[in-house]
Parts: structure tokens; C-alpha cells; sequence
């Protein structure tokens, strides 16, 4: 009987993490594709990441592969700052070059 | 003891040439005591060969061959041959150029190039020696060409002088001439009878076989070979090259262009005798005739002493070829003997005047003055005694003159002539021969008093001249001893009782018995009928030309300006050498012009119009093409650029440019295909 009741919010289970997983997935993507400031593009980017993070460490947790979810997430995070410094550094070269950080503002590639 | 001295004799001089050329200037006195040793040694053992010849066997003929290759069934043999021919001819080259390898010591003493001199030499002793001894054909033309060669060299010597390097370059081309119809000669030879072997060619011509089965081929083949003498005896019409080939140093002349190389064609008729036909034999006689009287009215009135000499080399060299083709063989040969001793001798002591007026004009600092005219000399005799009494020895042989070797060997040739006239009726033989022999007397005192006798022409000029050298008159002295009559016969008035009369024999002939020359016994008969005539007729003649030589520039009875203008144009056509090689150049160096123009035209205007019009033709052609490519290749090529311009230009539309659409797109995508695949 507790089984049926319970379940999901006694004990947070796989599904919980997935979804936060997914919100936070979501809203990453939500600053990438609407924000106009591209520190905040890159913030959103940073949320993907870490949306990703957690199903590793998740799948990791309650399915067979033991550890190895873990060590990726742990290197995703070095990847991630590794990016976010070559990221801040094309930033600062774009905002030299074209005196704003708005992505609009951007579109020389414009066909 | 035949088989191995010839070919000592024949090595000796290119062991000088060999060691001259790559050591020469190392040797001590740049190895002239060297090559006139060798020659000297080939000297004495030419000299004892041919006495042990003659004393031993005179009547036999020794032959070794070796093989030299075989080209396919044919072998090809170098062989020398021993007879009497052979062995005096040996002689008369060795003394000859063993006393020019002498002379040229003084004359040649302050040369650049005197150790190269004495090499070019010795390579010209070994062809000339090479000629003398062969036993075929092929080796004939070998040396033939090498005494080419060796002349070539010699005539240029001093090649800094543009006149004597084109005096060489004319020499050796006109001698091609004469040597490609001797090729042709011997090629006819080869191929019919597949050898060059004298002997087995006139075997197998005894033997009835006959180029390509017909006699006009063996009179043609015999003729082509005579070509060859005509280059090198300087016979007309190739004469030209002779008074040029004067460029050279004296002593060369002296050897290669008097006494030895030009003989060679007389030799080459001599060898080849047994299988000449009548009908060569008459066309041999009369180009002898013609080149000795062409020769000789020129040699009357050339002021260059060389060139008086030099013509009269031709002239003389035309009464060898004449004697042999009357069938005077035996006077033919010999006058090639006596010849070369006293020609040889003209040219030494015209070495020594040249050589004295060189000294004297260098030391006066006069470098305009010709030291070869004899318009510049004059009164020679007390200055250059030695050089004048031996140079008066040889004018009085090489005039015919009782006592001396040239009466001997002229004498005879023209008794031949006069007797063949008598039995075959060419008249005109004898006519030139006589005629010729009043001329040579005539211009030989000419240039005899001009040079030595008279007035000298500058008085302080002449009062520095000096006598040569012992080193050069010593030879004049050894030739002028031998242009005596006692060296080839004990009788004054009679060569036939001589030693070299009894030992060169004219050979048998071997052709067909139609085609054979008067017969050796009848001709003979005609001869002793007819030789005190002869005798008689020649001492005339050559009296008269002396007399008028002497009334014309001795006595001066008779003005020799006055001459001059009575005979006008004749005295013009021998002054210009009779204009042969203004009318050489005319003929083959202007058609040669003419021919290059008409070619040049040809080319112009038919290669190039036949180049124009394909080139008209293919520009027409190629316009259509043009036309078919800028309208129809590019436009399909234009057509599908454009439509992808098109597609481009709408499809750029897409790009915004904006990176956040394009991260839409991306997702979208792959929603797309997440949803689809999944």
C-alpha cells in the first residue's frame, strides 16, 4: 500500500533527478536561444552542462554503471571551465571588435 | 728483311710525331734533334733496303698482310708491299724530309710553335710513308687522307694570318673533290670484286672479270681514282689550292707541296697502271698536257717567287701525269724522282732568300715590304753564294739542260710523247710538251735573274743580306749534288742505260686485250726511233726560253713592258692565273649563293604560303569552334552558375546571421530527428 501512495516523493528515485534534469535543460536552453547578452548565452550554456551533469551522476547512482558516470561529470566540469575561459576570452575579443555584447547586433554573417 | 724494315721506316716518324706532341716542348731544343734523328735513321734504312733490293732481288715483290678486321665475310687486311716502286719512292720521301727536318732548324728557329712544326712533320712522313708502302686501296685512301690532313695543318700553320688559314680550309675542300670520286672509284672497285688488294683486284681484272661486267665501268672505275690524283697532283681543273697552300712555311712547301704529297697522285696512277684502260690512259694524258701548259703561261709572269714556283710544281707534276698516260711509264716515274730532289731544292733556296730578306727587313724595322717579291730583291749572288749556285743548279735541271737529272727524266717523257703521237696521232701531246718545256726554261731564268742578277731594287736593303745558315744550305748543297746526272744514270744523254730505268718497269697491263695501251715493246721501239729528235727538239726549245729569259732581263735587248702591252689580254689571263678562281667563285661559290636565294624564295613563298593558308584554314576553323564554345559549351557552363546563384541567393536568405537563429535551427533539427528516429 505505502508502495503505491509514496513512491516518488518518499523516496526521490531516478525520474526526480531526470526531471530536475530537464528543467534545468530547459531553462539553459531558454537563456541560449533568448537572451540577447552573450555572458548570459554563456550562463545558459553553463546550465546545459550541469542538466547533463546531473543524469550522469543519476544514471550513475541507480543503474549498473557504478563510478564511471561520476568520473565523466567530474570531467565535463574541468571541460566546462576550460570553455568558459576560452569562451570569456572570444567575448572579449567580439566585444573589441564590435563595441557590444548583444547577439543581434552581430550578423555579418548575414546572407 | 723486306717485311720488317719498311715498317720500322714507316714507324719512325709517328714514334716522332707521337713523342713530339705530348713531350715536345719538354724535350731539350723542343725535340727537334729528335725528329730529324728519326728521319735521318729512316734515311739510312730506306737507303739499305733499297739497295739490298736492287743488288738481291729486283725482279720479285714482297707482300705481308695482317688482318685488321672482319666485317662480316669480309676481312680487311693492312698490308705493305716491297717492289722497286715502292723502295725508291721510300727513298726520295726519307732524303727529302730529312733535309727539310734540317733546313727548317734555321728557318723555323724562332717559331712559338717549333716543337708542334717538327711534329706535323713527322705525321706527314708517316702517311706519306704509309702511301708508298700499302698494299690496298682502302689503306691508300686511309694515308690519302692523312697526308690531307697533315697538309691541312701544315699550310695553316701559321693560322693567325687569315690568308693562310683560308689557304688550308681551300686546300682540303678542293681536295675532297678529288678525293670523293677516288672513293667512288674504290667503292665500284669493292663491290665487284670484294677487295682492295691491288693484286687480287688486277688478278681477278686479268682474270677477264669486270665491274658490273662491262669495260666503260673499268675505264669509269679508273678514272674515279685518277680523281683523287687530280686533287692531290693539283691537276686541272682542281688545280687552285696548290699556289695557295704557299701561306705555309717554305720548308713545308719544299716537302708536302713540291717533292712528296703532290707526287702522290702521280704514285697513285703509277700503282694503279695495270688496270687502267687505253680510253683513261687518253683522258689522263690530256689532262696532264692541259694542266702542265695552264700551269706553265702562268708561272711566266707572277712576280711571288713561291708562286712562280708553286706553278711550276703543277706544270711539272702535269708532265708526270702526261708521261704515264702516254705509257711513258718508266719517264713519269722518274721525273717524279729528279723532280723532287730539284723542286725541292727551288723551294729550300727560296726558304733561304725569304729566310735572309725576313732578317734584313726585321732588323730595318720595314714590315710592308713583301720579302717574298722578287721585285724586291735583285742582286743576290755575291750576297748568298752557296744559295745561288745550287739554286742555278736546280734552275738549269729543272730546264732540261744537258748534265743534269732533269734532262734526263724531261728528255724521256718527251720522246714518249712524240712516239705515242707518231703511233696514235694525238699531236697536240707533243706540241704542249715542247711548248711547256720553252716556258719552263723561259720563267725558271726569269725568276733565276730577277732574284739573283740585276740591279738591286734597295741598295741598303740588299748590302745587309747574309748567307743562311750551314743548317740550311747544307741541304741545298745535298740536293744540288743529286740533281746531277751521274745519281741516276752513267750515260749524260741516256736515262734508259740508268739504274732506275732498268729497275721501274712498266707494269703489265691486265686489262682486256681491246682496251690495252700500246704495247710496251712497240712503244719502246717508237721511242728509241724517235729520241734523237726528241733530244734534239727539247735542248732547242729549252735554249730558246733561256735566251729570252736572258734578252729580257739580263741584256735588257728586249723590254719586257713592251711585251706586256703587245700581248694585252693573253699577259692578263696569266697574270690572274687564267682567272680560275675568280670563275670557281663565280660558278660554285655565287650558284652556291644563288641556289641559297632560290631557296630562300622557295621557302618564303611556297613553304610559307602552304604554312600561311593550314594556318588561315585552321584560324577559320577555329572561329567556328569559338563561336560554338563562347555560345553554346559556356553558355550551358554560364546557365548552371546562374541557377546556382540563384538557389544561393535564395537560400542565403536562411542565413540571418544571427547565431541565436541558427542554434533554433540546430535544435530544431534535432528534435526533428530525435522524434523521427527514436
Amino acid at each position: 500500500m505505502e508502495l503505491m501512495i509514496t513512491p516518488w516523493l518518499a523516496e526521490p528515485g531516478l525520474v526526480h533527478f531526470l526531471i530536475v534534469s530537464a528543467l534545468l535543460l530547459s531553462l539553459g536552453l531558454m537563456a541560449v536561444l533568448s537572451r540577447r547578452n552573450v555572458i548570459m548565452v554563456l550562463m545558459g550554456v553553463e546550465l546545459i552542462l550541469n542538466s547533463a551533469n546531473i543524469n550522469l551522476i543519476a544514471f550513475s547512482r541507480y543503474t549498473s554503471l557504478s563510478l564511471e558516470g561520476q568520473m565523466i561529470a567530474l570531467f565535463v566540469i574541468i571541460i566546462a571551465a576550460a570553455e568558459a575561459a576560452v569562451a570569456l576570452a572570444i567575448v572579449l575579443n567580439m566585444y573589441s571588435r564590435f563595441n557590444t555584447v548583444h547577439l543581434d547586433e552581430i550578423d555579418s554573417l548575414k546572407g | 728483311m723486306f717485311t720488317q724494315l719498311p715498317l720500322i721506316i714507316l714507324v719512325l716518324p709517328l714514334l716522332g710525331f707521337l713523342l713530339l706532341i705530348f713531350l715536345g716542348k719538354r724535350l731539350p731544343r723542343k725535340g727537334d734533334w729528335l725528329a730529324a734523328g728519326l728521319l735521318i735513321t729512316a734515311l739510312a734504312l730506306s737507303l739499305s733496303l733499297l739497295i739490298s733490293k736492287l743488288a738481291g732481288q729486283p725482279d720479285e715483290s714482297f707482300t705481308q698482310t695482317f688482318r685488321w678486321l672482319a666485317i662480316g665475310t669480309h676481312t680487311i687486311h693492312f698490308g705493305i708491299t716491297i717492289d722497286n716502286l715502292s723502295a725508291v719512292m721510300l727513298v726520295v720521301v726519307t732524303l727529302v724530309s730529312s733535309l727539310v727536318h734540317l733546313f727548317s732548324i734555321g728557318y723555323m728557329k724562332d717559331d712559338p710553335r717549333y716543337s708542334r712544326y717538327y711534329a706535323y712533320l713527322g705525321l706527314f712522313s708517316f702517311s706519306m710513308l704509309g702511301i708508298v708502302l700499302t698494299s690496298n686501296l682502302l689503306f691508300m685512301y686511309i694515308f690519302w687522307e692523312l697526308v690531307g690532313i697533315s697538309s691541312y695543318l701544315l699550310i695553316g700553320f701559321w693560322y693567325e694570318k687569315k690568308s693562310a688559314s683560308n689557304a688550308a680550309n681551300k686546300a682540303f675542300i678542293v681536295n675532297r673533290v678529288g678525293d670523293f670520286g677516288m672513293f667512288l672509284g674504290i667503292m665500284i672497285l669493292f663491290v665487284n670484286f670484294a677487295t682492295f688488294s691491288f693484286k687480287e683486284i688486277f688478278d681477278l681484272v686479268e682474270a677477264g672479270q669486270l665491274p658490273y661486267g662491262s669495260t666503260g665501268w673499268l675505264t669509269t672505275a679508273g678514272l674515279l681514282i685518277f680523281c683523287g690524283a687530280i686533287g692531290k697532283s693539283a691537276q686541272f681543273p682542281l688545280q687552285v689550292w696548290l699556289p695557295d697552300a704557299m701561306e705555309g712555311p717554305t720548308p713545308v712547301s719544299a716537302l708536302i707541296h713540291a717533292a712528296t704529297m703532290v707526287a702522290a697522285g702521280v704514285y697513285l696512277v703509277a700503282r694503279m697502271f695495270p688496270m687502267l684502260t687505253a680510253d683513261a690512259l687518253l683522258v689522263i694524258a690530256y689532262i696532264g698536257a692541259i694542266t702542265s701548259f695552264l700551269a706553265a703561261s702562268i708561272a711566266l709572269t707572277q712576280f711571288d717567287i713561291k708562286r712562280v714556283l708553286a706553278f711550276s710544281t703543277i706544270s711539272q707534276l702535269g708532265y708526270m701525269i702526261l708521261a704515264l698516260g702516254v705509257g711513258a711509264y718508266t719517264a713519269g716515274f722518274m721525273h717524279l724522282v729528279t723532280h723532287a730532289a730539284f723542286k725541292a731544292g727551288l723551294f729550300l733556296g727560296a726558304g733561304s732568300v725569304i729566310y735572309a730578306m725576313h732578317q734584313v727587313l726585321h732588323a730595318q724595322n720595314d714590315h710592308h715590304t713583301d720579302a717574298q717579291d722578287v721585285r724586291n730583291m735583285g742582286g743576290l749572288k755575291s750576297k748568298m753564294p752557296v744559295t745561288y749556285y745550287t739554286f742555278l743548279m736546280f734552275t738549269l735541271a729543272i730546264s732540261g739542260i744537258p748534265l743534269t737529272s732533269g734532262f734526263l727524266s724531261k728528255d724521256e717523257i718527251l720522246a714518249g710523247t712524240l712516239a705515242y703521237s707518231t703511233l696514235n696521232g694525238h699531236w697536240l701531246l707533243p706540241l704542249l710538251g715542247f711548248v711547256v718545256a720553252g716556258m719552263t726554261a723561259f720563267y725558271m731564268f726569269r725568276l733565276l735573274l730577277l732574284t739573283f742578277h740585276g740591279n738591286p731594287s734597295d741598295r741598303e736593303r740588299i748590302s745587309a743580306i747574309k748567307e743562311s745558315p750551314l743548317v740550311m744550305t747544307l741541304p741545298l748543297i745535298v740536293l744540288a749534288t743529286v740533281s746531277l746526272f751521274v745519281f741516276y744514270s752513267f750515260n749524260p744523254f741516256g736515262a734508259a742505260d740508268g739504274w732506275l730505268y732498268q729497275a721501274i718497269e712498266r707494269p703489265i697491263s691486265m686489262v682486256p686485250n681491246m682496251l690495252q695501251p700500246v704495247d710496251a715493246g712497240i712503244f719502246e721501239e717508237a721511242v728509241h726511233h724517235i729520241h734523237g729528235t726528241a733530244m734534239v727538239l727539247s735542248i732547242l726549245f729549252a735554249l730558246s726560253g733561256i735566251l729570252l729569259a736572258i734578252g729580257m732581263y739580263y741584256w735588257k735587248k728586249i723590254k719586257a713592258e713592251n711585251l706586256v702591252q703587245r700581248t694585252g689580254v693573253l699577259y692578263d689571263l696569266s697574270f690572274n692565273s687564267w682567272y680560275f678562281d675568280e670563275l670557281y667563285d663565280r660558278i660554285f661559290v655565287s650558284g652556291l649563293f644563288l641556289l641559297t636565294r632560290i631557296s630562300k624564295w622557295f621557302d618564303e613563298h611556297i613553304i610559307d604560303a602552304i604554312v600561311n593558308s593550314s594556318a588561315w584554314v585552321s584560324r577559320g576553323i577555329a572561329s567556328v569552334a569559338g563561336l560554338f564554345d563562347t555560345n553554346i559549351v559556356d553558355g550551358l557552363v554560364h546557365a548552371t552558375a546562374a541557377s546556382a546563384d540563384r538557389a544561393g541567393s535564395m537560400l542565403s536568405k536562411i542565413q540571418t546571421g544571427k547565431i541565436q537563429t541558427y542554434l533554433v535551427y540546430v535544435i530544431f533539427s534535432f528534435l526533428v530527428l530525435f522524434i523521427l528516429f527514436i
